[in-house]
């Protein structure tokens, strides 16, 4: 076979599985739809932002706190995460290359890997209690930014290590030439350059604080309510299909799908922001 | 008067030097510390509990005695399932994205906006989608098959993201020669740029495994709650992140073993990244120095 | 690509594998978490006595075991409450039962709270412990989230609606009503009795409170003094035969008593 004809069929090969890839967003977004559909078309998607309040069992369905609530966790969690992030990639690549930059990188790809259960739980029984000295009830907003940051924190030091240790060489060795020290090359050269990047993964990190569940259902208290404070108990999109789901029938279980889909068209929106900004994306 | 000017902006230099060192110092002190006081909790609530009989005996009692070797087994099953779908169609489409896409284009920007959202999806809707299309519309009930299924769609963009970013790296002067000598997409690909982009496939495919085992809320709907011995990939098996929920939330006294089966989970992982990044280094350095 | 072939064959022969056991009799059994795990352990141990056959329960909430059992995707379905008028399509057959016990936190000095005090408190009329003899401090009120048999119980009971409820955390499962409440020295909360006396018995700094001058305990919940209980149920669509008919009959039969209790739910009989 001639190298032009097995390259025309890998193509079909790589575009089928590709395609194949695609495939699973518009059936996993078909599903919500089809989900949805009852109760929106019953009740008009006005009531999910005007109705009194969200109470099932009695057909008021106002996603508007827990829309509230999810942008305010995972605002709080990105304002934690990103400095520790970088700072995390900053110091592996500039200030121990060796084995303590190593260990680092070890923390940080086995905190990627803590079940969300596992989190919560230490959340429930450690950070809740110590926010509760200083407010009760404890379980919170700044509980769940707090877990969350932790659960988003490797997405970005990751992605900031990568996009950094993609820095060509060169760019190191004329700033040394100039003499530059070492905060002058990481404020002046290397964090320009990887800016895209880093906006990239913060951007990527915001889809999975707004996705996260378990983790966040466990500390931060779960009252539907618009928060006035960081110590006021909150509930998010995702803790109330977690929460309900499981009990919920007939328009009930519906709103839930309305949930799904409120969340998936504001993670649509944040990626396209982060596809603008272009940059290389690791995940995690 | 001069020198003396050079003197204080030197000084300031070194002093925002200093600075800056010291942030990212406090910054990595936050991290581990943080880290270490989340492990030292589940070593001390979890460690008197895990012996031999732990890893190789079956859940009694709702899992507050015996221990969890089937659950091991059903997680490493839905765990192959996942990756032996995902990574061949993950690596794929990052091929096509990375080598045979313009930067730019229409079919490239398309695919990528759709596995940033799906990146995105919370778990729990994957769980129900799951359901919905593996369990009751493939007719595959709850199975391993199913919840490994699940979890594929969920890692996929993972393993594509990394992969792709990985192929980017490899400096296009090597394409360039590889085309120059004549030799096939298809066979420079398999020879040369997938062995030196195999450091980040495998960076991501930790990453995406690190996901899928630490992986709740979509597979207590797909591979569902039963916690025997599963005997093939139809049947129900519970993994281990479903154990450590259904011991936390939902079972009295079962909080040792929860978090006796979260230290193996850790143990686990480490295993599984150490041997595989010992894996792609050597497979690089054989690849590159042969050819 | 071959080896992607190859994995896809790998993967359709593993579809076609059918579970050897498959043709002597399988059940499939869904719903209630609650119950889960006390079905699991009486699935396990019909399973020893009756070689061949295999029951798989599967986790996920009452609503599920309802919609599961009237579909057909399951045999039997667990439900932790009475059905309601709508549901009695269903037959519903009791395996055990449970009560719903107010906690508090060890410390807290308050002993007995009565009927319209827990309104008031639920409804956030009263948000002082001093108000009902305690010590000063803000009342924390741990409730149920929307859709839970333990809170339908508790409205019923106390006759208020969701929405009248003024809640500072609301929880899903059992467990973590018990685990927020043993963190925090000012919450309220309601949840099962039998885990509730486990808990407080191996040193979690809760307590149980008596409810209209009975005490919350396993005894009362049986002999029917308790008023605040509810029955857990399997329910099928059909009038049960075969292997189904069999397992329940097991599941309610003294065979099984020490397995409700194991699980810290009260047996039908002694």
């Amino acid at each position: 076979m001639s190298p032009s004809a097995r390259d025309a069929r890998l193509l079909r090969w790589l575009a089928f599985a590709a395609g194949l890839a695609s495939a699973v967003l518009i059936l996993i977004v078909l599903f919500l739809m089809q989900e949805s559909w009852p109760v929106i078309a019953r009740y008009g998607l006005v009531h999910f932002v005007s109705a009194r309040g969200w109470h099932p069992t009695e057909g008021t369905f106002n996603l508007v706190p827990m829309l509230a609530a999810s942008a305010a966790t995972s605002a709080l969690a990105i304002a934690l995460a990103t400095p520790l992030g970088v700072a995390a990639a900053i110091f592996s690549r500039f200030y121990a290359a060796g084995i303590v930059g190593r260990l680092l990188h070890w923390v940080i790809v086995l905190l990627a890997g803590i079940p969300s259960v596992v989190l919560g739980l230490w959340g429930l029984t450690v950070i809740v209690p110590l926010i509760l000295k200083v407010a009760p009830p404890g379980t919170s907003l700044l509980a769940g930014s707090l877990i969350l940051a932790l659960m988003i924190l490797p997405t970005i030091a990751l992605t900031t290590e990568a996009a950094l240790a993609s820095l060509p060489s060169a760019y190191g060795i004329g700033a040394a030439a100039l003499g530059l020290s070492r905060e002058a090359i990481i404020i002046n050269i290397a964090i320009p350059a990887t800016k895209a990047s880093i906006f990239a993964g913060v951007m990527l990190a915001s889809a999975r604080a707004l996705g996260e569940t378990m983790a966040v259902l466990m500390v931060s208290g779960n009252v539907v309510q618009l928060p006035k404070s960081l110590f006021d108990p909150v509930r998010t999109l995702t803790a109330n299909i977690a929460l309900e789901m499981a009990y919920a029938t007939g328009d009930h279980r519906a709103s839930l799908f309305v949930s799904g889909l409120a969340l998936t068209a504001v993670v649509l929106a944040l990626a396209a922001v982060a596809r603008r900004s272009g940059g290389q994306v690791v995940h995690a | 008067m001069h020198s003396l000017a050079v003197y204080r902006s030197a000084h300031r230099i070194a002093l925002r030097d200093r600075t800056l060192q010291l942030l990212v110092l406090a910054a990595v002190v936050v991290i581990t510390s943080t880290f270490g006081w989340l492990l030292l909790d589940i070593v001390w609530h979890g460690a008197n509990r895990i012996g031999w009989e732990f890893l190789t005996a079956a859940p009694r009692s709702a899992g507050r005695n015996g221990g969890i070797a089937p659950i091991l087994l059903a997680t490493v099953l839905i765990l192959t399932v996942a990756l032996a779908v995902s990574a061949p169609l993950g690596l794929a489409t990052a091929i096509l994205l990375s080598e045979f896409s313009r930067p730019g284009g229409r079919a490239g920007y398309w695919i990528g906006l759709s596995l940033d959202i799906l990146a995105g999806v919370p778990s729990i809707v994957f769980g129900l989608f799951g359901n919905a299309f593996f369990c009751v519309w493939l007719g595959l009930g709850f199975s391993i098959l199913s919840g490994g299924l699940t979890l594929a769609c969920m890692v996929l963009p993972i393993l594509i993201r990394t992969a792709e970013s990985g192929l980017r790296t490899v400096p296009n002067d090597w394409r360039l020669g590889a085309a120059a000598l004549g030799i096939s997409k298809a066979s420079a690909l398999v020879n040369v740029l997938i062995p030196a982009a195999a450091p980040a496939l495998v960076a991501g495919l930790m990453l995406g495994i690190g996901r899928a085992m630490a992986e709740t809320a979509a597979l207590i709907f797909t591979s569902g709650y039963v916690d025997r011995m599963p005997a093939s990939l139809l049947d129900s098996g519970r993994a281990i992140s479903v154990h450590i929920y259904d011991l936390t939330m939902n079972v009295a006294g079962g909080d040792r073993s929860a978090y006796a089966s979260a230290l193996v989970l850790i143990a686990l992982l480490i295993l599984i990244n150490g041997a595989a990044s010992w894996l792609a280094e050597r497979t690089l350095k054989r690849r590159i120095t042969a050819s | 690509m071959r080896i992607g072939t190859f994995l896809l064959a790998g993967l359709v022969l593993a579809t076609t594998m059918q579970p050897a056991s498959s043709a002597e009799g399988k059940l499939v059994i869904t719903g209630s978490s609650t119950i889960a795990p006390l079905a699991a352990e009486m699935a396990k141990r019909f399973e020893e006595k009756s070689p061949g056959t295999r029951i798989d329960v599967q986790s996920g909430g009452s609503s599920r075991g309802i919609g599961d059992a009237r579909s057909g995707l399951a045999d039997i379905g667990m439900v932790s409450r009475a059905l309601k008028s709508d549901e009695v399509d269903l037959k519903a057959f009791a395996i055990a039962r449970d009560g719903v016990s107010l906690i508090l936190h060890r410390d807290n000095v308050v002993s007995a709270l009565s009927d319209q005090q827990i309104v008031d408190i639920y409804t956030g009329k009263i948000t002082d412990w001093a108000e009902v003899g305690g010590k000063a401090g803000p009342i924390t009120v741990v409730n149920k989230a929307e859709g839970r048999s333990t809170l339908e119980l508790f409205l019923h009971h106390f006759k208020l609606k969701a929405s009248d409820i003024k809640a500072q955390v609301v929880i899903g499962d059992n467990q973590q009503g018990i685990k927020t409440v043993a963190g925090n020295p000012g919450a309220i909360g309601y949840v099962s009795i039998g885990t509730a006396e486990f808990e407080a018995r191996a040193g979690t700094p809760i307590k149980l409170l008596g409810m209209a001058g009975v005490a919350a305990s396993v005894e009362n919940v049986r002999n029917g003094s308790f008023p605040l209980a509810r029955p857990l149920n399997l329910v099928t669509s059909a009038e049960p035969q075969g292997l189904t008919k069999a397992f329940i009959d097991f599941t309610k039969s003294a065979e099984a008593y020490d397995l409700v209790r194991e699980q810290y739910f009260v047996p039908l009989g002694p």
